[in-house]
Protein backbone atom coordinates (compact mmCIF):
# COMPACT_ATOMS: atom_id res chain seq x y z
CA UNK A 1 0.00 0.00 0.00
CA UNK A 2 1.49 3.47 -1.04
CA UNK A 3 -0.64 6.58 0.91
CA UNK A 4 -0.08 9.30 -1.58
CA UNK A 5 -1.60 11.90 -0.09
CA UNK A 6 -0.61 12.80 3.53
CA UNK A 7 -1.54 15.07 6.71
CA UNK A 8 0.11 18.18 6.10
CA UNK A 9 2.31 19.87 8.11
CA UNK A 10 0.28 22.33 9.95
CA UNK A 11 -2.10 19.91 10.53
CA UNK A 12 0.41 17.54 12.06
CA UNK A 13 2.00 20.18 14.31
CA UNK A 14 -1.59 20.94 15.91
CA UNK A 15 -1.88 17.36 16.58
CA UNK A 16 1.50 17.18 17.91
CA UNK A 17 1.03 20.21 20.03
CA UNK A 18 -2.42 18.71 21.33
CA UNK A 19 -4.49 21.77 19.73
CA UNK A 20 -7.02 19.86 17.76
CA UNK A 21 -10.25 19.59 18.22
CA UNK A 22 -11.41 16.12 18.66
CA UNK A 23 -13.23 15.43 15.22
CA UNK A 24 -10.10 16.49 13.09
CA UNK A 25 -7.87 14.65 15.87
CA UNK A 26 -9.72 11.76 14.42
CA UNK A 27 -9.21 11.69 11.37
CA UNK A 28 -5.09 12.20 11.30
CA UNK A 29 -4.90 9.70 14.27
CA UNK A 30 -6.70 7.06 11.80
CA UNK A 31 -4.25 8.29 9.09
CA UNK A 32 -1.22 7.82 11.29
CA UNK A 33 -2.13 4.45 12.36
CA UNK A 34 -2.08 3.31 8.30
CA UNK A 35 1.11 6.04 7.66
CA UNK A 36 4.81 5.16 8.88
CA UNK A 37 6.35 8.18 7.11
CA UNK A 38 3.86 10.35 8.58
CA UNK A 39 4.19 9.11 12.76
CA UNK A 40 8.37 9.68 11.20
CA UNK A 41 7.30 13.18 10.55
CA UNK A 42 4.82 13.47 13.73
CA UNK A 43 8.42 11.81 16.17
CA UNK A 44 10.28 15.12 14.53
CA UNK A 45 7.37 17.26 15.98
CA UNK A 46 7.71 15.52 18.87
CA UNK A 47 11.28 16.01 18.93
CA UNK A 48 11.06 19.38 18.17
CA UNK A 49 8.04 19.93 21.06
CA UNK A 50 10.53 18.14 23.68
CA UNK A 51 13.88 20.47 22.47
CA UNK A 52 11.62 23.81 23.41
CA UNK A 53 10.82 21.99 26.73
CA UNK A 54 14.46 22.42 27.81
CA UNK A 55 14.72 26.14 26.27
CA UNK A 56 11.44 26.98 28.13
CA UNK A 57 12.07 29.88 30.70
CA UNK A 58 11.35 27.69 34.63
CA UNK A 59 8.46 28.27 36.50
CA UNK A 60 9.69 27.60 39.90
CA UNK A 61 8.06 24.37 41.91
CA UNK A 62 7.17 25.54 45.55
CA UNK A 63 9.32 24.77 48.31
CA UNK A 64 7.68 21.77 49.50
CA UNK A 65 7.16 20.30 46.14
CA UNK A 66 9.51 17.39 46.04
CA UNK A 67 8.46 16.16 49.65
CA UNK A 68 5.03 16.54 48.67
CA UNK A 69 5.78 14.62 45.23
CA UNK A 70 8.04 11.84 47.28
CA UNK A 71 5.27 10.88 49.48
CA UNK A 72 2.93 10.49 46.60
CA UNK A 73 4.89 8.52 44.67
CA UNK A 74 5.60 6.37 47.53
CA UNK A 75 2.28 6.32 48.91
CA UNK A 76 0.32 4.47 46.13
CA UNK A 77 3.04 1.85 45.21
CA UNK A 78 1.72 2.41 41.23
CA UNK A 79 0.29 -0.57 39.89
CA UNK A 80 1.79 -1.23 36.74
CA UNK A 81 -1.12 -0.37 33.99
CA UNK A 82 -1.23 -3.03 31.33
CA UNK A 83 -1.51 -1.79 27.65
CA UNK A 84 -5.51 -0.78 26.63
CA UNK A 85 -6.36 -4.06 26.11
CA UNK A 86 -9.68 -3.49 27.86
CA UNK A 87 -13.16 -1.76 26.71
CA UNK A 88 -12.67 -1.88 23.11
CA UNK A 89 -14.23 -4.08 19.98
CA UNK A 90 -12.96 -7.31 19.01
CA UNK A 91 -10.83 -7.61 15.91
CA UNK A 92 -12.78 -9.64 14.01
CA UNK A 93 -11.43 -13.38 14.32
CA UNK A 94 -10.50 -13.79 11.00
CA UNK A 95 -7.43 -13.60 9.47
CA UNK A 96 -7.23 -10.44 8.11
CA UNK A 97 -6.90 -7.26 9.44
CA UNK A 98 -9.95 -4.75 9.86
CA UNK A 99 -10.73 -2.70 7.13
CA UNK A 100 -11.29 0.46 10.08
CA UNK A 101 -8.11 0.58 12.36
CA UNK A 102 -8.23 2.35 15.96
CA UNK A 103 -8.67 4.56 17.39
CA UNK A 104 -11.58 4.71 14.54
CA UNK A 105 -13.30 1.36 15.10
CA UNK A 106 -13.85 2.00 18.83
CA UNK A 107 -15.51 5.47 17.37
CA UNK A 108 -18.05 3.60 15.03
CA UNK A 109 -18.28 0.30 17.13
CA UNK A 110 -16.97 -2.15 15.13
CA UNK A 111 -15.68 -3.16 11.70
CA UNK A 112 -17.36 -2.17 8.34
CA UNK A 113 -19.31 -5.49 8.03
CA UNK A 114 -21.39 -4.69 11.23
CA UNK A 115 -22.61 -1.09 10.45
CA UNK A 116 -25.65 -0.11 10.80
CA UNK A 117 -25.51 2.53 7.41
CA UNK A 118 -28.18 5.03 6.85
CA UNK A 119 -29.52 6.17 3.65
CA UNK A 120 -28.65 9.31 2.06
CA UNK A 121 -30.56 9.04 -1.14
CA UNK A 122 -28.80 7.51 -4.47
CA UNK A 123 -27.51 4.95 -3.21
CA UNK A 124 -25.04 6.96 -0.66
CA UNK A 125 -24.99 5.80 3.19
CA UNK A 126 -23.34 7.41 6.02
CA UNK A 127 -22.88 7.12 9.57
CA UNK A 128 -22.84 10.37 11.86
CA UNK A 129 -20.08 9.42 14.79
CA UNK A 130 -20.52 11.37 17.93
CA UNK A 131 -18.02 13.60 19.06
CA UNK A 132 -17.74 15.72 21.88
CA UNK A 133 -15.62 18.94 20.86
CA UNK A 134 -19.01 21.11 19.42
CA UNK A 135 -16.93 22.07 16.66
CA UNK A 136 -16.55 19.40 14.35
CA UNK A 137 -19.24 16.93 12.08
CA UNK A 138 -17.88 13.90 11.93
CA UNK A 139 -19.28 10.90 9.79
CA UNK A 140 -18.46 7.81 8.13
CA UNK A 141 -19.11 7.61 4.02
CA UNK A 142 -19.83 5.09 1.29
CA UNK A 143 -20.48 6.27 -2.38
CA UNK A 144 -21.62 3.73 -4.49
CA UNK A 145 -18.86 2.85 -7.08
CA UNK A 146 -19.15 4.90 -9.91
CA UNK A 147 -21.46 7.59 -8.29
CA UNK A 148 -20.34 11.32 -6.87
CA UNK A 149 -20.24 11.83 -3.23
CA UNK A 150 -23.71 13.96 -2.70
CA UNK A 151 -23.59 17.50 -2.57
CA UNK A 152 -22.27 19.03 0.92
CA UNK A 153 -20.99 22.73 1.43
CA UNK A 154 -18.41 23.01 3.58
CA UNK A 155 -17.83 26.39 5.23
CA UNK A 156 -14.66 25.43 6.52
CA UNK A 157 -11.90 22.84 6.26
CA UNK A 158 -12.90 19.34 5.06
CA UNK A 159 -10.93 16.43 5.93
CA UNK A 160 -11.57 12.93 3.89
CA UNK A 161 -9.81 9.74 4.99
CA UNK A 162 -10.58 6.82 2.26
CA UNK A 163 -10.80 3.66 4.27
CA UNK A 164 -11.33 1.41 1.13
CA UNK A 165 -12.61 1.29 -2.42
CA UNK A 166 -11.41 4.97 -3.98
CA UNK A 167 -12.50 8.28 -5.62
CA UNK A 168 -11.31 10.77 -7.84
CA UNK A 169 -11.24 14.33 -7.01
CA UNK A 170 -10.82 15.57 -10.80
CA UNK A 171 -7.56 14.09 -12.07
CA UNK A 172 -6.25 12.88 -8.26
CA UNK A 173 -7.32 9.57 -7.17
CA UNK A 174 -7.81 8.80 -3.40
CA UNK A 175 -7.19 5.48 -2.49
CA UNK A 176 -7.07 3.78 1.07
CA UNK A 177 -4.98 5.62 3.55
CA UNK A 178 -4.94 8.89 1.31
CA UNK A 179 -6.29 12.12 3.46
CA UNK A 180 -7.58 14.73 1.28
CA UNK A 181 -7.13 18.38 3.22
CA UNK A 182 -9.93 21.08 1.43
CA UNK A 183 -10.86 24.37 2.73
CA UNK A 184 -13.30 26.78 2.14
CA UNK A 185 -11.93 27.51 -1.60
CA UNK A 186 -12.00 24.51 -2.31
CA UNK A 187 -14.92 23.54 -4.85
CA UNK A 188 -14.94 19.77 -5.96
CA UNK A 189 -17.26 16.85 -6.78
CA UNK A 190 -15.09 13.86 -5.34
CA UNK A 191 -16.70 10.32 -7.78
CA UNK A 192 -16.22 7.04 -6.68
CA UNK A 193 -13.94 4.76 -8.86
CA UNK A 194 -16.22 2.51 -10.48
CA UNK A 195 -15.78 -1.40 -9.35
CA UNK A 196 -16.29 -1.14 -5.74
CA UNK A 197 -18.41 1.64 -3.19
CA UNK A 198 -15.81 3.87 -1.51
CA UNK A 199 -15.83 4.28 2.21
CA UNK A 200 -14.20 7.28 3.98
CA UNK A 201 -14.34 9.21 6.83
CA UNK A 202 -14.93 12.60 6.60
CA UNK A 203 -15.09 15.70 9.29
CA UNK A 204 -16.39 18.97 8.75
CA UNK A 205 -16.20 22.36 11.07
CA UNK A 206 -19.79 21.90 12.55
CA UNK A 207 -23.38 23.33 11.55
CA UNK A 208 -22.90 25.95 14.57
CA UNK A 209 -19.55 27.41 12.31
CA UNK A 210 -22.07 28.72 10.05
CA UNK A 211 -22.58 32.40 10.46
CA UNK A 212 -25.22 33.09 8.03
CA UNK A 213 -28.82 32.95 9.05
CA UNK A 214 -29.87 31.62 5.66
CA UNK A 215 -27.84 28.75 6.04
CA UNK A 216 -28.59 28.06 9.53
CA UNK A 217 -32.59 28.28 8.20
CA UNK A 218 -31.91 25.69 5.60
CA UNK A 219 -29.84 23.39 7.68
CA UNK A 220 -31.92 20.93 9.02
CA UNK A 221 -33.67 20.11 5.29
CA UNK A 222 -29.91 19.52 3.95
CA UNK A 223 -29.33 17.44 6.74
CA UNK A 224 -25.64 18.98 7.39
CA UNK B 1 19.08 26.61 39.12
CA UNK B 2 22.08 23.75 39.06
CA UNK B 3 24.04 22.92 35.28
CA UNK B 4 22.23 21.96 32.74
CA UNK B 5 21.67 18.08 32.29
CA UNK B 6 23.03 16.25 29.28
CA UNK B 7 20.64 14.01 27.28
CA UNK B 8 22.47 10.92 28.21
CA UNK B 9 22.72 11.85 31.83
CA UNK B 10 18.72 12.53 31.28
CA UNK B 11 18.51 9.02 30.16
CA UNK B 12 20.37 7.33 32.64
CA UNK B 13 18.57 9.14 35.85
CA UNK B 14 15.22 7.60 34.36
CA UNK B 15 16.87 4.25 33.19
CA UNK B 16 17.52 4.18 37.67
CA UNK B 17 14.02 5.08 38.05
CA UNK B 18 12.69 2.59 36.31
CA UNK B 19 14.79 0.17 36.93
CA UNK B 20 15.83 0.67 40.98
CA UNK B 21 13.18 3.00 41.89
CA UNK B 22 16.09 5.65 42.51
CA UNK B 23 14.66 8.54 44.59
CA UNK B 24 17.92 10.95 44.37
CA UNK B 25 17.69 10.07 40.61
CA UNK B 26 14.27 10.74 40.86
CA UNK B 27 14.73 14.20 42.59
CA UNK B 28 17.57 14.96 39.86
CA UNK B 29 14.79 14.64 37.40
CA UNK B 30 12.50 16.48 39.24
CA UNK B 31 15.24 19.82 39.52
CA UNK B 32 15.36 20.03 36.08
CA UNK B 33 11.80 19.20 34.37
CA UNK B 34 9.59 19.97 37.18
CA UNK B 35 10.21 23.83 36.85
CA UNK B 36 10.00 23.28 32.54
CA UNK B 37 6.83 21.31 33.12
CA UNK B 38 5.22 24.00 35.28
CA UNK B 39 6.03 26.80 33.06
CA UNK B 40 4.60 24.70 30.32
CA UNK B 41 1.57 24.12 32.26
CA UNK B 42 1.49 27.70 33.51
CA UNK B 43 0.96 29.04 29.73
CA UNK B 44 -2.78 27.68 30.33
CA UNK B 45 -3.30 27.87 33.95
CA UNK B 46 -4.11 31.56 35.14
CA UNK B 47 -3.51 29.82 38.66
CA UNK B 48 -0.29 28.87 39.86
CA UNK B 49 -1.55 26.12 41.98
CA UNK B 50 -2.99 24.65 38.71
CA UNK B 51 0.52 24.91 36.99
CA UNK B 52 2.14 22.88 39.97
CA UNK B 53 -0.94 20.52 40.57
CA UNK B 54 -0.57 19.21 36.76
CA UNK B 55 3.12 19.13 37.41
CA UNK B 56 2.87 17.14 39.74
CA UNK B 57 0.90 14.52 38.31
CA UNK B 58 3.24 14.70 35.23
CA UNK B 59 6.22 13.81 37.80
CA UNK B 60 4.36 11.19 39.16
CA UNK B 61 3.74 9.79 35.59
CA UNK B 62 7.28 9.63 34.82
CA UNK B 63 8.13 7.93 38.20
CA UNK B 64 5.06 5.09 36.78
CA UNK B 65 5.61 4.75 33.10
CA UNK B 66 9.83 5.12 33.52
CA UNK B 67 10.37 1.29 32.91
CA UNK B 68 8.24 1.85 29.61
CA UNK B 69 10.94 3.66 28.36
CA UNK B 70 12.79 2.03 25.78
CA UNK B 71 16.42 4.08 26.28
CA UNK B 72 17.42 3.15 22.75
CA UNK B 73 14.57 4.73 21.01
CA UNK B 74 14.15 8.41 22.21
CA UNK B 75 15.07 10.77 24.20
CA UNK B 76 13.83 11.67 27.63
CA UNK B 77 13.03 15.40 26.45
CA UNK B 78 10.69 14.36 24.38
CA UNK B 79 9.36 11.51 26.38
CA UNK B 80 8.40 13.64 29.01
CA UNK B 81 6.50 16.43 26.68
CA UNK B 82 4.60 13.93 25.26
CA UNK B 83 3.43 12.49 29.13
CA UNK B 84 2.97 16.27 29.54
CA UNK B 85 1.24 17.21 26.82
CA UNK B 86 -1.59 14.42 27.03
CA UNK B 87 -1.87 15.21 30.55
CA UNK B 88 -2.75 18.89 29.64
CA UNK B 89 -5.17 18.17 26.89
CA UNK B 90 -7.27 15.98 29.16
CA UNK B 91 -7.10 18.38 31.86
CA UNK B 92 -8.40 21.43 29.28
CA UNK B 93 -10.48 19.77 26.73
CA UNK B 94 -13.58 17.73 27.82
CA UNK B 95 -13.22 15.29 24.92
CA UNK B 96 -11.91 11.78 24.33
CA UNK B 97 -7.97 12.27 23.00
CA UNK B 98 -8.10 9.65 20.00
CA UNK B 99 -4.92 8.17 19.03
CA UNK B 100 -3.48 5.25 17.00
CA UNK B 101 -2.34 2.19 18.58
CA UNK B 102 0.78 0.25 17.51
CA UNK B 103 -1.06 -3.07 18.54
CA UNK B 104 -4.22 -2.87 16.41
CA UNK B 105 -4.06 -5.53 13.87
CA UNK B 106 -4.80 -2.91 11.46
CA UNK B 107 -1.83 -0.96 12.18
CA UNK B 108 0.98 -0.48 9.33
CA UNK B 109 4.09 -1.20 10.78
CA UNK B 110 6.91 0.73 9.33
CA UNK B 111 8.99 -2.37 7.38
CA UNK B 112 11.97 0.02 7.13
CA UNK B 113 15.09 -1.79 8.55
CA UNK B 114 15.69 0.05 12.17
CA UNK B 115 19.18 1.66 11.91
CA UNK B 116 21.53 1.39 15.38
CA UNK B 117 19.11 2.84 17.29
CA UNK B 118 20.89 3.93 20.11
CA UNK B 119 23.55 6.11 18.27
CA UNK B 120 21.38 7.18 15.46
CA UNK B 121 19.32 8.42 18.37
CA UNK B 122 22.24 10.43 19.95
CA UNK B 123 23.44 11.94 16.64
CA UNK B 124 19.78 13.21 15.83
CA UNK B 125 18.84 14.60 19.02
CA UNK B 126 22.19 16.66 18.61
CA UNK B 127 21.67 17.75 14.98
CA UNK B 128 17.86 18.54 16.00
CA UNK B 129 18.92 21.04 19.03
CA UNK B 130 21.74 22.46 16.59
CA UNK B 131 19.39 22.99 13.68
CA UNK B 132 16.84 24.93 15.91
CA UNK B 133 19.29 26.69 17.58
CA UNK B 134 19.58 29.09 13.89
CA UNK B 135 15.99 28.50 13.01
CA UNK B 136 15.07 32.47 12.10
CA UNK B 137 13.45 33.66 15.16
CA UNK B 138 9.95 34.36 13.51
CA UNK B 139 9.68 30.96 12.63
CA UNK B 140 10.89 29.63 16.21
CA UNK B 141 8.31 31.94 17.91
CA UNK B 142 5.50 30.20 15.67
CA UNK B 143 6.37 26.76 16.67
CA UNK B 144 6.23 27.87 20.30
CA UNK B 145 3.37 29.37 20.08
CA UNK B 146 1.96 26.16 18.81
CA UNK B 147 3.07 23.80 21.34
CA UNK B 148 2.76 26.43 24.52
CA UNK B 149 -0.42 28.17 23.94
CA UNK B 150 -3.25 25.99 23.08
CA UNK B 151 -4.55 28.21 20.15
CA UNK B 152 -5.56 27.37 16.09
CA UNK B 153 -3.26 28.59 13.63
CA UNK B 154 -5.81 31.03 12.70
CA UNK B 155 -6.04 32.68 16.15
CA UNK B 156 -2.09 32.71 16.16
CA UNK B 157 -2.31 34.64 12.61
CA UNK B 158 -4.56 36.85 14.14
CA UNK B 159 -2.55 37.32 17.30
CA UNK B 160 0.82 38.23 15.34
CA UNK B 161 -0.90 40.04 12.64
CA UNK B 162 -0.44 37.60 9.60
CA UNK B 163 -2.64 36.22 6.62
CA UNK B 164 -2.84 32.77 7.89
CA UNK B 165 -0.77 31.78 4.51
CA UNK B 166 2.02 33.05 5.60
CA UNK B 167 1.77 31.49 9.32
CA UNK B 168 1.43 28.27 7.16
CA UNK B 169 4.32 28.61 5.05
CA UNK B 170 6.67 29.38 7.81
CA UNK B 171 5.89 26.11 9.72
CA UNK B 172 6.26 24.11 6.40
CA UNK B 173 9.52 26.04 5.80
CA UNK B 174 10.99 25.40 9.76
CA UNK B 175 10.02 21.56 9.34
CA UNK B 176 11.65 21.41 5.83
CA UNK B 177 14.98 22.73 7.63
CA UNK B 178 14.62 20.37 10.51
CA UNK B 179 14.36 17.79 8.26
CA UNK B 180 16.71 18.58 6.28
CA UNK B 181 19.50 18.85 8.74
CA UNK B 182 18.74 15.53 9.94
CA UNK B 183 19.06 14.15 6.67
CA UNK B 184 21.93 15.66 6.13
CA UNK B 185 23.92 14.40 8.78
CA UNK B 186 23.38 10.40 7.68
ZN1 LIG C 1 0.87 10.08 5.77
ZN1 LIG D 1 -15.92 18.59 0.14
Amino acid sequence: MTIRHHVSDELLLAYAAGTLEEGWRLAVATHLALCPDCRKRLSLMEDAGGQLLEEIVPEPAMATSFERLRQRVLEKSAPVRPASAAARPAAPARAAAPVLPEPLRSYVGGDVETLKWKSLGRGAYHIPIRTDDGTTMVRLLRIPAGKPVPEHGHGGRELTLVLSGSFHDGETLFARGDLEEADASVQHQPVATPGEDCICLAVTDAPLKFRSWLVRLVQPVLGI
Amino acid sequence: TARELTKDEARALLEAVGRDRDMAAFEALFRHYGPRIKAYMARLARDGSVAEELMQETMIAVWNKAAQFEPGRGNVSTWIFTIARNLRIDAYRKTRRPDFDPNDPAFVPDDSPPADAAVEERQEAERLRNAMAVLPEEQLELLRLSFFNDCSHSSIAERLNLPLGTVKSRIRLAFAKLRTALEDGQ
